[in-house]
């Protein structure tokens, strides 16, 4: 009996405790327990725009869901501002995660190691660390399958064979791998690439880009701009010549003007690849499910790249996002 | 005497000339003759006028930058201003379009020329009130005006109404006679200015402002004045050429005018137009605007380099072309 009575006072005050502990742990929610820094490029382009757009609210929308957590958004114009915004941000707080969308691979490594050696989450987002066994969670698009799964829509439509030309972006490990995923699916098919040039992800390059490409080629059954915004000022191109040979013209990263156009069913540009800045939010998401709920998050997530057809354009079309 | 000693110095003047003043255009033919025998499709009219027409926004921009530069200034901040100003243009005509339909797009190249002229403006007293130097000043207002457009766009892009595309666009596309609209403002821009450098008390001014400022003071010009109108037309140059760039996309984005700052300096300079000022050549900034342009063209147009590489052709041509003009100039 007494045995059963201590045993029963030992449940007792641990279940005090717990009481306590959580009591305080809901004091302390108030004043914001978890505090998780993004660290993301400054809207220079179209897609960073859309970057900033999505962690904006993603921000808005977690600290409206959980109180106990702070999310922290800074920009950074260069590789160099975003190591100096790093030190700055691990000097001034205690961070609990960090999701960071590396300007470069090789610059940001050290500096992000540094705030992990601090007992902080690392999430990166987008370009891979150029050590893997830093980030606790990695979140990327697929850009080898954002040139494969075009290419391969591309070999379908055309039958196997035709002239196409190819604008890429700045000489980057994302252009690289858009290309590389691109030109294999061509390679297997008798698609022949008539030409790949820099257009820099710029609307102004690419339109003059095409012009040149319409005066050098007489026929041209396909363009592929390995992103949206370049697609735009391809189609000016092609509309200003009155060129009737050019049967598709694609591009990707699912920007807003040119999914409304896949809505709409457009014979030119029927679909689109994501490479959506959205993966920002879905990574801030995650991150926050650590300190939130009962959801560990650990590894390495690639989004998916299907096809964005008129059927499933609805998903990822957002009316309010800069991109 | 002094009269005929007067009228005797500028033949013996016009008999060397030509050559440095012809510079720009030898190597504009040079690159030309290159271009055509490398790919046939060169000389097609579609594909020169896409050349020329396209070349229009920088030789606009290089007119009022061979005023700055002749009066021993600099700006950095144009490719930033026209994208500033392409921004202010794009959300005015959008917002008068309900009260004054089609008639929105005048108002729009009213408010674009307003405020390009404002922009200079701002530019020019700064430097010439505040005496900082016009890299110093103008490598800040850059920034500022990139932002703006960052701002205004929310880093995406900002499209004009459709209703004004279909309107607007001949503006770029179209043509009087078969010479492209752009193309004719460029040149009603270039007999303007040329008229007010070569032709009026004011263009003598701004060069010898540019040659020996002290000398130009002690002479009785009001060299800060001087300065800060050349700023003005920089900034009515960049609103003119933003009606001209409007059109052809139909959008600003963060990336209009990125680096063409450094390509209106280039053609200036390979125009003749020098540097440290005191001299200006506008019909020779107008041809180094089309070699810049030309050169791309052929790059494109040939398979002779890889694309990695069409960069580092680039520069070294005009590092060419600059040589050739030193030689010629030496002679």
């Amino acid at each position: 009996m007494i045995k059963i009575t201590t045993r029963v006072r030992t449940f007792m005050s641990a279940a005090t405790v717990a009481t306590v502990s959580l009591v305080g742990a809901a004091a302390h929610a108030q004043d914001a327990e978890f505090t998780i820094a993004v660290s993301i490029p400054a809207a220079t382009h179209g897609w960073t725009g859309g970057v900033v757009y999505h962690a904006q609210r993603a921000e808005k929308e977690i600290e409206a869901a959980f109180p106990n957590i702070d999310v922290i958004v800074t920009t950074a114009s260069s590789a160099t501002a975003q190591v100096s915004a790093l030190e700055d941000l691990s000097a001034t707080r205690d961070l609990d995660a960090l999701v960071i969308l590396p300007f470069t691979s090789d610059e940001l490594t050290g500096p992000v190691e540094q705030v992990k050696s601090n007992g902080t989450f690392i999430t990166v987002v987008d370009r891979g660390l150029a050590d893997p066994t830093i980030h606790d969670l990695y979140v990327a698009g697929d850009n080898i399958a954002v040139g494969a799964n075009t290419a391969a829509w591309l070999v379908d439509k055309l039958g196997g064979k035709g002239e196409i030309v190819v604008l890429r972006g700045i000489p980057t490990v994302i252009d690289d791998e858009r290309i590389k995923g691109f030109s294999d699916v061509i390679a297997e098919s008798d698609i022949k690439i008539l030409d790949v040039q820099y257009a820099n992800w710029n609307q102004d390059e690419a339109f003059t880009l095409m012009q040149d490409y319409l005066a050098r080629f007489p026929n041209i059954d396909a363009v592929w701009a390995n992103d949206d915004d370049m697609l735009l000022g391809v189609l000016e191109a092609i509309d200003q010549a009155e060129r009737k040979d050019i049967r598709f013209a694609l591009g990707g990263n699912g920007m807003k003007q040119v999914i409304e156009m896949v809505m709409a069913g457009d014979e030119r540009t029927p679909i689109s690849t994501p490479y959506p800045p959205s993966m920002i939010a879905s990574a801030i998401y995650m991150t926050a499910s650590q300190f939130a709920g009962q959801a560990p998050m650990r590894g390495s997530f690639k989004l998916a790249a299907p096809l964005i057809t008129p059927e499933n354009a609805d998903q990822f079309y957002f009316a309010d996002s800069p991109f | 005497m002094s009269t005929a000693n007067i009228t005797e110095a500028p033949e013996i003047r016009t008999r060397r000339i030509p050559w440095s003043e012809m510079a720009p255009f030898i190597a504009l033919a040079i690159i030309l003759v290159l271009g055509a025998t490398l790919n046939s499709n060169f000389l097609s009219s579609n594909n020169l006028l896409n050349v020329i027409t396209r070349s229009s926004f920088i030789a606009i921009i290089a007119v009022g930058a061979t005023f700055i530069i002749a009066s021993g200034g600099l700006d950095l901040s144009v490719g930033s201003m026209m994208a500033f100003v392409t921004g202010i243009m794009i959300l005015s005509m959008n917002a008068l379009v309900p009260v004054l339909g089609n008639w929105a797009i005048l108002g729009g190249a009213g408010v674009a020329l307003v405020v390009g002229a404002l922009c200079g403006l701002f530019n020019g007293l700064i430097i010439t009130v505040g005496r900082i130097e016009p890299f110093i000043v103008t490598l800040g207002t850059m920034g500022i005006f990139r932002a703006f457009i960052i701002f205004l766009s929310d880093g995406g892009s900002l499209p004009i109404d459709r209703s004004l595309r279909a309107a607007y666009r001949p503006v770029y596309f179209g043509d009087f006679m078969g010479v492209p609209y752009p193309v004719l403002m460029t040149l009603v821009v270039i007999v303007f200015g040329a008229f007010l450098l070569y032709r009026t008390k004011f263009g003598r001014r701004v060069t010898a402002s540019g040659s020996n400022e002290d000398v130009a003071r002690f002479s009785g010009v009001h060299v800060g004045r001087i300065r800060t109108t050349t700023y003005v037309i920089q900034g009515v140059c960049v609103g003119i050429a933003a009606i001209c760039y409007v059109p052809r996309l139909g959008a600003a984005t963060p990336t209009t005018g990125q680096l063409w700052e450094l390509q209106v300096i280039t053609a200036v300079v390979i125009g003749g137009t020098l540097l440290r000022g005191g001299k200006a050549r506008i019909w020779g900034s107008v041809a180094g605007a089309l070699i810049l342009e030309v050169i791309a063209n052929v790059m494109v147009l040939s398979d002779l380099v890889s694309e990695y590489l069409v960069a580092a052709v680039q520069g070294a041509i005009i590092i060419i072309a600059m040589l050739a003009h030193r030689f010629t100039n030496a002679r």
